[in-house]
């Protein structure tokens, strides 16, 4: 098998299965067969795709600077797959929100007046769902024949990105009630990510320019 | 054949309540490190009903809700006590070796009576009785709790506050040693509260000592807490170890760490919001994941007993 065909047939099953696991775990903890939820089931259920949509997004932001630095050109492969877990966790965190604690699903009393007013009046409600509509405009584009017939927009688009990493903590930070420390692990891993990006971007555009400097001479 | 009729001498009679709860902590301590050993901490460390100290001769209440009360595994394995961590199952987690004997508690300020009293001695002149109430966090989840206490008011009476008693001040233990969660400056420690006299006598509020007829677990406060149920949870103020007659209003941990969030009186009031989220509904624990919130009741449900106390305070700026 060539490298190619590792990362097709060995690497993506792996991972994915990997991946997938969180979730898994909270339908088995809900049916109380691995485990069992908090005395709070919606709120433990509700932070633990919260929390894996941020350490999804902090994955798959990591994949792009780990290809760099170590030169291992197969890990892009895994990168398409990241995201969409990404959005996967972020999905059934709005959906818990919204079927579960704010009772869509089995509430009578239940209206839209009330989520729309959270979604506008409650700030890092806001925030989320501004992450969670463009992770699903990422999602929606991500296979290979929309990005070939999208061309140079789908990088624009894509570059969105890193809005939701902002957002995602943002949104995070803003919830908690006092005790920021985890905020803080994500906040300072999501500043190496993109300052490592701009930091070489800044290289790279400071390289060209003196380059470009040589031929004008 | 011998027909044994029943004592006349009560067991209370030969052991005494405070030997019979130090006894019974003594076993229970040997309990948990047996299960300890056998099932690892993680299993070893919920303390289930019925091993704790049974207390003695509990009174009912005409103040206890008919509503049913969560179950014990609800009431310790889901709360916020920071000084045991942030989470809501830290302190169920690491509260478990807490020894909450020999505890002393100080009672000082503007009173007739002060001093230093050991913990049995501190609450040997009342009467204990259960109190069933509702209790709202300020997060917006809350729980029915079957405490086990004692009426404030009457420990005031006891120790005959002078004139200039118009506040009575809180403090928890402060010891990181004991209480893991204080070695992090997530609030001020050690944590403070208050209330005025009016609440702080008012018949609706008790020290806890106990939750299911049982010695009260670490995790929710042993021995001893505040309950004052149409306030957020966390004016009920755990372990307490001092307990001040005042002037003035006292200082309030979460209004210090948060001013605009938090005030003095957190009253559970469903009209003013959370700076971040909305108090007008509640997430009710057990009652499972398909089950709606309930809307929030102004000062939970107990209006009729507390809001002449609040007459002609404006409620919005006083949060």
């Amino acid at each position: 098998m060539n490298t190619l065909q590792k990362v097709r047939f060995v690497g993506k099953p792996i991972v994915f299965l990997l991946c997938l696991l969180p979730f898994l775990l909270a339908v088995g903890d809900t049916l109380n067969i691995t485990g069992q939820l908090s005395a709070n089931p919606v709120e433990d259920l509700l932070d633990r795709f919260g929390n894996w949509t941020i350490r999804f997004i902090m994955i798959t932001l990591a994949v792009s600077p780990a290809r760099k630095i170590t030169g291992w050109n197969w890990l892009i492969r895994f990168r398409r797959m990241l995201g969409l877990f990404t959005f996967f966790y972020a999905i059934l965190h709005f959906l818990v929100w919204l079927l579960l604690d704010r009772g869509l699903a089995a509430d009578p009393g239940f209206h839209w007046g009330m989520v729309l007013e959270d979604l506008t009046e409650r700030p890092f409600i806001t925030i989320g769902f501004i992450a969670v509509v463009l992770l699903t405009a990422l999602a929606a584009t991500s296979t290979n024949a929309i990005r070939r017939r999208m061309g140079r927009a789908w990088d624009k688009l894509h570059y969105s990105v890193y809005a939701v990493g902002v957002l995602g903590v943002w949104h995070y930070w803003w919830q908690v009630k006092k005790d920021t420390s985890d905020a803080w692990i994500y906040a300072v891993i999501l500043a190496v990510l993109l300052g490592l990006r701009m930091y070489w971007r800044w290289r790279k555009t400071r390289r060209g320019l003196s380059r470009s400097h040589t031929i004008a001479r | 054949m011998l027909i044994r009729k029943p004592s006349d001498i009560r067991p209370s009679e030969i052991t005494s309540q405070q030997n019979y709860l130090r006894r019974r902590d003594f076993i229970r301590a040997g309990a948990i490190a047996g299960a300890t050993v056998l099932a690892g901490p993680a299993l070893g460390a919920v303390v289930p009903e019925g091993r704790r100290a049974r207390l003695p001769d509990i009174g009912k209440s005409e103040f206890s809700t008919s509503e049913a009360p969560n179950s014990y595994e609800d009431i310790t394995t889901y709360n916020n006590f920071y000084e045991f961590g942030t989470g809501k199952d830290d302190p169920y987690r690491n509260a478990q070796d807490f020894r909450a004997r020999p505890w002393k508690i100080t009672i000082d300020g503007h009173a007739e009576k002060t001093g230093t009293f050991d913990f049995d001695e501190f609450i040997k002149p009342f009467d204990l009785e259960e109190r069933i109430y509702r209790m709202r966090c300020v997060e917006a989840w809350s729980m029915i709790i079957p405490w086990v206490g004692i009426s404030l008011a009457d420990v005031i009476k006891h120790y005959k506050p002078t004139s200039n008693a118009r506040y009575v001040a809180f403090e928890t233990l402060h010891d990181p040693v004991r209480m893991p969660g204080q070695r992090r400056r997530v609030l001020d420690w050690p944590y403070v509260e208050g209330l005025t006299i009016a609440e702080a006598t008012h018949p609706l509020t008790i020290l806890a000592v106990g939750v299911y007829g049982e010695s009260l677990p670490n995790q929710n406060g042993a021995p001893l807490r505040l309950v004052v149920p149409w306030k957020y949870g966390f004016k009920g103020i755990k372990s307490i170890v001092r307990i001040r007659f005042t002037e003035k209003q006292p200082p309030v941990s979460w209004n210090i760490a948060a001013p605009h969030e938090y005030g003095f009186y957190a009253n559970v009031n469903p009209e003013v919001d959370h700076p971040r989220w909305s108090q007008a509904s509640e997430r009710v624990i057990g009652a499972g994941l398909f089950a709606p919130r309930k809307p929030t009741l102004m000062f939970n449900g107990y209006g009729e007993q507390v809001a002449h106390l609040y007459q002609g305070l404006d409620l919005r700026k006083n949060y």
